[in-house]
């Protein structure tokens, strides 16, 4: 039964392979998807091309289901994985924080490291500017963000617990506005597309 | 339009890279991160250059205390090397690598590497707060429901879509 590592069911260094391998797997989708065109990454934004919006819900919703099934099944006891502990006021803060960073850096972290590994200069410099960013994180980290990090901590909470409905529900939802999103955002790309090429 | 055929269709994509995200929680316990390795990245340079200063401060002490395992043997430090690779791979079978600046058609070079600098710093920043960025606290965090990866998402895509009209000019 699953998760293997957790577990000590398979050793450290076949657990570090099989990261690489997986790594492979989704760097290799990540490129395929055209996750190292910035313009195609901002799109989302503008409205001229949300490929970024269909493969992230695709891959969030899969893996959703996915687990779900392996859980109920008992091939995989879900509490044993790393499952984050939400801080609310830090994520908040964070994600707007990186609301910034996408937006005028066209790039997030993963998205970035395969561009700049694929040749596009915008990517490296926004690679080192992370590195650089999380170099006065470290510094900064007794005086600046120690205390703000743990507020707001409310556990490990799952959100259809938390709302009140099974998980199984709770992903039938999600799957339900996803689809519904996938089909106005191509209502939406294809208007905004038709009045401008925007060459990406 | 020509170009983009050649860019696979992006719900196979997200379930293929849903699979994946199951195959690393299966066996390792993990969700798909990039962050992360990002911050080993940091903490083994910081432990490299005054072992000393990281064992002592707060920060770093966490990850520099046990001597037998460096703070860059980490499972997210081997996932993101098999992100390049894999990234390198299909770039190369696409005939994708090329060396260029991604930008908009009208905004100059400067502007575009300025911008993406501060990008990077402020996703720098911000991930170290919310305990990781778009792949390991919000997709892979919706994955098992949990709540922080919801919050990042209305963080990160509903914050974007707020202040992008300030930003317009940049891809527009």
């Amino acid at each position: 039964m699953g998760p293997l590592f957790p577990q000590g069911l398979i050793g450290e260094e076949l657990n570090l392979l099989i990261g690489f391998l997986i790594g492979i797997g989704f760097g290799f989708l990540l490129e395929s998807a055209g996750f190292t065109n910035t313009r195609k990454l901002a799109g989302v934004f503008y409205g001229y091309d949300f490929v970024v919006l269909k493969v992230f819900f695709s891959a969030a919703i899969t893996a959703a289901i996915g687990l779900y099934f392996l859980d109920l099944t008992e091939v995989m006891d879900i509490n044993l994985t790393y499952y984050p502990t939400t801080f609310w006021i830090p994520t908040l803060i964070g994600g707007l924080i990186m609301a910034f960073g996408f937006i005028m850096g066209g790039f997030c972290p993963g998205t970035s490291m395969c561009a700049a590994i694929t040749g596009k200069i915008d990517a490296m410099v926004f690679v080192a500017g992370a590195l650089i960013g999380v170099v006065f994180y470290a510094f900064t980290f007794d005086f600046m963000w120690a205390d703000l990090r743990l507020m707001g901590n409310m556990g490990k909470v799952n959100v259809a617990d938390l709302i009140g409905v099974t998980p199984g529900v709770f992903i039938l939802m999600l799957t339900i506005f996803a689809a519904v999103a996938f089909y106005i955002v191509t209502i939406i790309q294809d208007k905004v597309t038709a009045k401008r090429d925007y060459q990406l | 339009m020509e170009r983009s055929k050649q860019y696979m269709n992006p719900y196979l994509a997200g379930i293929l890279i849903g699979l994946f995200m199951v195959a690393a929680y299966y066996f390792s316990g993990e969700g798909l991160g990039a962050s992360g390795a990002l911050k080993s990245t940091v903490v083994a340079a910081v432990d490299i250059v005054n072992h000393d200063y990281a064992k002592e401060t707060p920060y770093f002490a966490a990850r520099v205390q046990n001597e037998e395992v460096p703070p860059i043997k980490n499972w997210l430090v081997f996932e993101v090397l098999g992100v390049l690779v894999g990234a390198l791979i299909s770039a190369a079978l696409a005939k994708r690598l090329k060396l260029e600046i991604g930008k908009a058609p009208h905004i100059t070079n400067k502007k575009r590497l300025v911008f993406a600098l501060l990008g990077g710093l402020l996703f720098g920043i911000g991930s170290q707060l919310g305990r990781g960025c778009t792949s390991g606290m919000v997709m892979s965090g919706m994955g098992v429901l949990s709540l922080s990866g919801f919050i990042g998402l209305v963080a990160i895509f509903g914050g974007g879509y707020v202040i992008a009209y300030f930003f317009r000019k940049l891809w527009i």
